[in-house]
């Protein structure tokens, strides 16, 4: 069986089942809220959820049981040193390769850092205090730190994607910081001020963990892949219907192995054509292959979030996508045929598959 | 001691006491003994720098009061969602 933790712009919604059928509710916790992410840290089966109430403000919510009892985490918050800053809005919880350790990335783009399994959270100073930080502009969506990228087996590496502020990479555990710019081409800019522009708008970026120095991004009008742990970006987008799009999956077990789902443009951000199409890649961006097998074939314009693309680290890959349609796809080949695992929930803000 | 009137779903994070006695001279202390003697409360009505959070209002006796309006002894105070909250899609 499968459990999906499914984020809505009403609460969050847990899916169990076999692709092939749908999906039943096991339950429906924070209705009312927006469910930002949700996610299970497989190191110790806990279950966090970054809810955001449009009232009560956002935080992280933390359980062993996701049909149960939900604690809320202290934090994360900033400190009373940065009186006036405020978190607004909680993009992501990512594990840590150290026991105890994760990560929050949050709007305004900070990261957070907690040692105790997510019970309590501190800031991450050395990010917060960059130089260049007051020259950061937000993107549509917020000034949004949505991309965690830890290094399998090296706590000390990380790297991060913000919007619109580009890539930032740390050697030293979060105490220093340094820009992954290179390659990065911002067409939204003028010609003349793409050199050395902070502006830098990173839509989703993921490790191929089989060979840690190779990541994949989702960037504002094309996808990029680094081979060299951040430091330089070269466009793959060559054979894509579109450049532009959010989400992004990078196979667990193949580092030439991604995937990504265009939508037709910034201005326009739909599935293109009205077909709903899965992309792959299995020459590292060389070439890509369309999946639409039991996908929305015509008249269907869906709108796919940053969050709301997963696998589930099985051979062959599962994967699963949601849409701000409320609908939610599956595949169990790899993407080479789909079914739909739910018709109609709120509007999807992040897909994560828990076992 | 002023009474502070609370609904769902802060009530729920009161141990579902709709009411509740708080000692305090202003808003802004009052609503920190609430989050002290319901700490599940916490960043739900003041955000992490001791403010109300921007789509909640609060009341004294009747009147929209802000962190440094004073509280009376006698003092009813009601904790409300904004008609203007929610969010932009």
């Amino acid at each position: 069986m499968t459990e999906l933790l499914v984020g809505t712009k009403k609460g969050l919604f847990v899916l169990r089942g076999e692709v092939g059928a749908p999906f039943e509710i096991a339950t429906r916790a924070f209705p009312g809220d927006v469910v930002e992410f949700a996610t299970r840290d497989p190191r110790t089966g806990r279950y966090f959820a970054s809810v955001t109430s449009g009232f009560y403000g956002p935080r992280v919510m933390y359980s062993d049981d996701p049909t149960g009892e939900w604690e809320q985490s202290k934090g994360p918050v900033f400190p009373k040193d940065i009186p006036d800053v405020t978190v607004k809005r909680v993009w992501i919880v990512k594990p840590g390769e150290s026991d105890g350790v994760l990560y929050a990335g949050v709007d305004p783009a900070a990261l957070f850092v907690s040692t105790d399994s997510g019970e309590t959270w501190e800031l991450n100073r050395g990010l917060w205090n960059v130089p260049t930080r007051p020259e950061w502009e937000p993107g549509l969506g917020g000034l949004a730190l949505h991309s965690i990228c830890p290094w399998p087996g090296d706590p000390s590496r990380l790297a991060l994607g913000i919007s619109a502020a580009g890539v930032w990479l740390s050697e030293d555990a979060g105490d220093t910081w340094r820009t992954g710019y290179a390659g990065l081409v911002p067409g939204y800019l003028p010609e003349d001020q793409r050199e050395g522009a902070h502006t830098l708008c990173v839509h989703n970026m993921h490790r191929a963990p089989r060979r840690p120095e190779r990541l994949f991004m989702q960037f504002h009008g094309s996808v990029y892949r680094s081979d060299d742990a951040g430091k330089r970006w070269n466009d793959i987008a060559d054979g894509l219907p579109s450049g532009f799009g959010f989400p992004m999956v990078v196979d667990p077990a193949d580092p030439d192995n991604a995937y990504v789902i265009p939508l037709t443009a910034d201005r326009d951000r739909v599935t293109p054509g009205g077909e709903v199409r899965v992309y792959e890649t299995r020459d590292a961006g060389g070439t890509w292959t369309a999946h639409g097998d039991g996908l929305p074939a015509s008249e269907t314009y869906l709108t796919i979030l940053r969050q709301a693309f997963d696998h589930d680290g099985g051979s062959p890959l599962g994967l699963y996508f949601g849409a701000t349609s409320g609908d939610v796809f599956g595949s169990a080949n790899a993407g080479a045929s789909w079914s739909t695992v739910h018709e109609r929930l709120a509007p999807v803000t992040s897909v994560r598959v828990s076992t | 001691m002023a009474v502070v009137r609370l609904r769902a779903p802060l009530k729920d994070r009161a141990d579902g006491r709709p009411e509740v006695d708080l000692p305090g001279d202003s808003i802004g202390e009052v609503l920190r003994e609430l989050e002290r003697a319901y700490p599940r409360l916490e960043g739900w009505v003041l955000d992490e720098h001791g403010r109300i959070r921007r789509h909640v209002n609060v009341f004294v006796d009747g009147e929209k009061g802000q962190e440094e309006t004073p509280v009376g002894p006698q003092a009813r105070i009601h904790v409300l969602p904004s008609i203007s909250g929610g969010r932009a899609s």
